[in-house]
């Protein structure tokens, strides 16, 4: 057995999913240092050079299930089962996202096999691959190995970038017959937006807003933030009590728990019971007028200064610096 | 302008806690002993009555399909526990005679006691050591281990542990008490009910039994009610604890005194720490200080952060790390703050509630288990009579070691009040005469009839490092304490007052409730508001005692302590 | 319809967990209790039950854990179950993902259920997904993460929050539904239910009563291993700016946006 297979989701029209690019890419990477191709499963009827161009991040194969519905997990599992069985994969990587689990999760119990979630970073050992995973609320990493082939790996959100290598990828059209459960469950409708319904925990860029904004209005200030960053907002405990914002945006221990690429926390202080909702995030700045504050313990850049005065000038300047 | 918090009563009515039954008949839950509070007191009766029973058949038909119910406000019984504590073996041994000392749940048997008086920079070792201190054959235990070690054993015998469950009015017909209420669950901040709202039951049972512990919400306002009030009004200290793993096990039992506790009566602030040996890894380290000190701005948790870095304190914590935190207060009224009758048709009180507790010497879980046992005996003897008189009781408590030892230190807190040399003086002639000296009955004040001033106690605490010391908002995470955002608010305070008695609730929560105003905090102003955060709560009850009233949050909300 | 509603056992979140250095796995000494997320799916199937649209006969709480997993059990019972199912076997500790969702797709083949309802996550496990690996052993459609269940003409209509926003989703009985926390508000038990709970049929079931093949189970069924454990990499520590010059405080932010490709 050789080679990693991975799973390209779509929406409806056709655009890959940042996460699954991210997925290839990484296969392939581990994919030359273990041996085998780097193989991607794509279902629905995606045309020829959309398939192919996943080559360029460095995908050596695309296998097509055309019949195949895209947006619900067991189909998937019908197909993707059958490629690992045909050609011989030894694993089986996801980027982050819903699908990826769920399709993760059936392949383990058709194929009998190992899997690691959540997976941060994935390294070869013996010619094997290792996952490694955060546990118990990201305290600790476990580094996780497959008693047998093949093994899924299903990443956590972003954990794996893309990485454009040029390059074009063989197609290879598949026939899968579908179990009788996976023809069960029928999408009514997809991806649909609600609102001002922004979900917090998948955002990348969070603009959170504590009691150093001083009031209400101050929140005027982070959404302009957001928006010029392209995020979302969010709060503490103390300010949502007040009242100064919706609850859907708390975090902390009483709240939500996010990892976003970047965490710029406006007037907080850090207090634990807020800390322990976003330690994770890969950046986090901060922006409070008390060098004091605990936050600056763990920030990575952490300005000492009024947030009225940079909060609006920052929006200004990266908004420039985007249009420009 | 110095004003006392007793100038600015809670809002809140005891009467309100007090009533009939309100369900309609067939929705009441009947037991047959409803027992308030899954403590020392309250687990140590429920036992003993199900040993009793056990040659009790006509009896146990009588009580039931469920013959004795704990109901406990905590997660588990507990979870609200917290104390030193070095326990008197006495009652365990009488409530488990069989039971080898091994499978008790305590860490070790006391053979090292020490006393040191504290200056900024040394430690004293004060020989010959006062003889209150000494703790020789006694055992460390955590009383929350306690707890939930007692809590099971009644389970096993057939007790129905209620957690998770408030007792938030007691149920009395024509003077006779006839059970409890249990709490709503499901209100939101404004008291209106939620999506999930589950009404509270009345619980109706033959005979009750009061052991809420230090917080006593129904013990208080039934001493109101039935007229049992004590002859000296109700005192508290408040102790903050925390539990540290550290590389060096510790040999022996220590006390200290002194630093940095201010030593004129001016101050008024009595207490000192204690810091027990949990095993071969951990230590426990509490500070506990008296609730009439006169400075504003005095904390205990901030005092036992700065004690912490004492250069004796610190080399014990070395390479440690802290596990747990806790707070919460102890009656310090002692024998005259006793209630002047420990029973009324139909329940009776026992334990931290009943002022059962001798400061001086540190010493309460035994006698809440001795007085368990005891409202045991009377209630199982009286019931077989089908009577609910349950004075006998009284006699039991009167003509035991219980009112023994706090006759004997029944003045002994007080001469604190004279400042910590002429105080400590007279303590130990006390001590050394059996309380004969100066005998008659030194009279106290309720804590929140002291008069309040912005002093600067608090100009020598430290700033948090989170390596030794560490801020309130941190620690209370610690303790477990997990409580609904949007759960009622259970503190009942006035929250337009003087600014010393802001200060006062700010600088005394050891969980941070109480808040003045940013904008408020430099104004100059004489009065501020007073801002609550209710959630933060650990139900340490220090606002009791300070001119507030604790009232009973959710069932399961607060902290969970492990081993405190 | 049957209802079978899986629960599980962990630690409270108050207690500091930690993991057993010399097992590789998670220390359950300390306190315990009903997984939070799984008090939603409780809810969920009484819902279901008292909203009338499909008859109930009853719902069964199902857990696989050490023997005082009866606790949860318990919970699930005084939250409205009917009655619980105990699976323990000392063969099956050390069991990874793959042997649970085999050793618990066994012990709900022999209910036979029409609707099995889970939570999205356990707060120990931290996983995902027991629930799709359970669903393809029992060869049912399924979804996770479903945050509204309609039910009419004896199918379910669910929503979930995926990849591109909210999906709608038309599934057909017997299925397996795993519950995000945004469902609902769960109830909390009366003391009547509380006191009753005991009472209920409780059924205790080792492997041999459910059929599972004990090479498939346990530490040596599991296809996975832990290999190590180690602290996570340490946090460089973080730059401090004194803002003086405001346009040159945003100016040195920006650039340090840029470098790390936030902008």
């Amino acid at each position: 057995m050789a080679g990693i297979l991975t799973y390209a989701l779509h929406d409806d029209e056709g655009n890959f999913n940042k996460n699954s690019l991210g997925a290839i890419s990484e296969a392939a990477k581990l994919a030359g240092q273990i041996g085998g191709d780097a193989g991607v499963m794509v279902v629905g009827d995606i045309a020829d050079d959309a398939c192919a161009a996943l080559g360029n991040w460095g995908a050596t194969k695309v296998y097509r299930a055309k019949d195949v519905p895209e947006g619900l997990a067991q189909p998937i599992v019908d197909a993707m089962a059958k490629v690992i069985s045909d050609e011989g994969f030894s694993y089986a990587l996801f980027g982050g996202g819903l699908l990826g689990f769920e399709i993760g999760a059936g392949l383990t119990a058709r194929l009998n096999a190992g899997v690691t979630m959540e997976v941060t970073e994935v390294k070869v050992q013996d010619g094997k691959l290792v996952a490694e995973r955060p546990i118990l609320q990201d305290s600790q990493i476990a580094d996780v190995g497959y008693v047998s082939e093949p093994g899924i790996i299903i990443g956590r959100l972003n954990a794996f970038d893309a990485n454009e290598s040029g390059g074009t990828a063989e197609v290879i059209d598949v026939q899968v017959e579908l179990s009788p459960w996976s023809t069960k469950a029928k999408m009514v409708q997809r991806g649909e937006q609600r609102g001002a319904d922004v979900n917090i925990e998948d955002a990348e860029i969070l603009v959170g807003g504590g009691r150093g904004l001083g009031a209400a209005e101050g929140f005027k200030q982070c959404e302009e933030l957001a928006e010029a960053m392209g995020g979302a907002v969010a709060a503490t405990r103390a300010v949502v009590d007040a009242g100064w914002y919706p609850y859907a945006a708390q975090i902390g221990q009483t709240g939500k728990t996010v990892a976003p690429k970047l965490y710029l926390a406006a007037g907080i202080s850090g207090a634990i019971q807020h800390k322990v909702g976003m330690q994770s995030s890969e950046n986090i700045l901060a922006i409070n007028k008390d060098q004091n504050a605990p936050i600056f313990e763990f920030s990575d850049l952490g300005v000492v200064g009024d947030l009225h005065k940079i909060v609006p000038k920052l929006t200004e300047a990266i908004k420039a610096k985007k249009g420009g | 302008m110095p004003t006392s918090p007793s100038e600015f009563p809670p809002p809140f009515d005891p009467a309100d806690v007090i009533g009939p039954p309100t369900d309609a008949e067939d929705e009441r839950i009947e037991v047959g002993i409803a027992i308030v509070g899954g403590g020392p007191a309250g687990l140590a009766c429920a036992n003993k009555i199900m040993q009793l029973l056990e040659n009790e058949p006509e009896l146990t038909e009588k009580l039931g399909e469920v013959p004795v119910a704990v109901i406990e406000k905590g997660k588990v019984a507990g979870a609200h526990l917290l104390s030193g504590a070095n326990m008197k073996p006495s009652a365990m041994e009488e409530l488990f005679p069989d039971l080898p000392k091994e499978e008790w749940p305590v860490f070790q048997e006391v053979t090292k006691d020490a006393v040191y008086l504290l200056t900024s920079k040394a430690a004293l070792p004060l020989k010959p050591m006062p003889p209150n201190f000494r703790n020789h054959g006694n055992y460390v235990t955590s009383v929350s281990k306690l707890g939930r070690f007692l809590s099971d054993k009644a389970e096993e015998a057939g007790v129905y542990i209620l957690s998770e469950t408030a007792a938030t009015k007691l149920l009395v017909e024509d003077r006779v008490v006839k059970g409890i209420r249990s709490g709503d669950r499901g209100r939101g901040k404004e008291g209106e009910e939620l999506g999930n709202f589950e009404p509270g039951s009345d619980v109706v049972a033959k005979a009750t039994v009061l052991a809420e512990g230090t917080v006593g919400h129904l013990t208080y306002a039934a001493y109101d009610y039935f007229d049992m009030h004590g002859a000296d009004p109700m005192r508290w200290e408040l102790g903050v604890k925390e539990v540290w793993e550290v590389p060096k096990p510790l040999d022996r039992v220590i006390h200290t005194m002194g630093w940095p506790l201010r030593k004129s009566p001016r101050y008024n602030e009595f207490g000192g720490t204690f810091i027990y040996p949990m095993g071969e890894d951990k230590l426990c380290i509490g500070l506990v200080a008296g609730l009439d000190y006169t400075d504003a701005t005095f904390s205990v948790h901030d005092a036992l952060q700065l004690i912490k870095t004492h250069p004796f304190i610190k080399n014990l914590l070395e390479g440690g790390k802290r596990v747990a935190w806790g707070a919460k207060t102890i009656p310090s009224g002692g024998y005259f703050a006793m209630p002047k009758r420990l029973a009324v048709p139909g329940m009776v009180v026992a334990g931290d509630a009943a002022s059962m507790v001798n400061v001086p010497t540190l010493k309460g879980v035994h006698y809440a288990m001795h007085a368990g046992m005891y409202a045991a005996e009377t209630i199982v003897e009286s019931l077989k009579q089908d009577s609910v008189n349950f004075e006998a009781y009284d006699e039991k408590v009167h003509k035991s070691l219980i009112e023994k030892d706090l006759f004997e230190s029944r003045n002994m807190r007080q001469p604190f009040s004279k400042g910590f040399f002429l105080g400590g003086a007279m303590a130990s002639a006390m001590t050394v005469t059996k309380g004969n000296f100066p005998g008659g009955h030194w009279k106290q004040e309720h804590d929140s009839e002291v008069e309040m001033e912005l002093g600067k106690a608090s100009d020598m605490y430290v700033k948090p490092d989170n390596e030794l010391t560490f801020a309130k908002l941190d620690s209370v995470f610690l303790s477990g304490n997990a409580t609904r955002d949007d759960a009622p608010n259970h503190v009942r305070i006035q929250t337009k007052v003087p600014r010393e008695i802001a200060q006062t609730w700010v600088s005394m929560c050891p969980a941070q409730v109480y808040e003045i105003p940013d904008e408020q905090l430099e104004n100059g102003a004489a009065e501020v508001d007073v801002h609550v955060t209710a959630s933060n709560c650990v139900q340490c009850g220090a606002i009791t005692a300070k001119g507030g009233r604790l009232t009973l949050p959710e069932g399961g909300d607060g902290p969970l302590y492990q081993e405190t | 319809m049957k209802i079978c509603v899986l629960v599980k056992e962990v630690p409270d979140a108050a207690v500091q967990k930690r993991i057993d250095s010399s097992t590789m796995r998670l220390d359950r000494s300390g306190e315990k209790n009903l997984n939070p997320f799984d008090t939603h799916a409780i809810e969920a199937a009484m819902q279901i039950k008292e909203g009338g649209a499909i008859p109930v006969e009853e719902v069964v709480a199902v857990t696989m854990g050490p023997d005082s997993a009866v606790r949860a059990l318990h919970k699930a019972v005084a939250l409205g179950a009917d009655r619980s199912v105990h699976l323990s076997d000392d063969a099956l500790a050390g069991s990874d993902v793959c042997a649970t969702g085999y050793s618990l797709a066994k012990v709900l083949e022999s209910e036979a259920p029409d609707l099995v309802l889970l939570g999205q996550q356990s707060d120990d496990g931290e996983c995902y997904t027991i629930g799709a690996v359970v669903a393809d052993h029992l060869k049912m459609p399924s979804l996770t993460q479903v945050i509204k269940i309609d039910v009419a003409d004896g199918k379910l209509r669910c929503e979930r929050q995926a990849e591109y926003g909210y999906d709608t989703v038309e599934i057909e009985l017997p299925a397996v539904i795993s519950v995000g926390d945004a469902i609902n508000e769960p109830r909390y038990p009366s003391l009547k239910a509380i006191m009753g709970a005991k009472k209920k049929p409780l059924d205790a079931k080792a492997t041999g009563d459910v059929g599972i093949e004990g090479g498939m189970v346990g530490e040596g069924g599991s296809k996975t291993s832990v290999l190590s454990l180690n602290p996570p990499p340490a946090k460089q520590a973080g730059e401090i700016i004194e803002d003086e010059d405001t346009n040159e405080t945003v100016e040195k932010i920006v650039a340090w946006l840029d470098e790390r490709r936030l902008i």
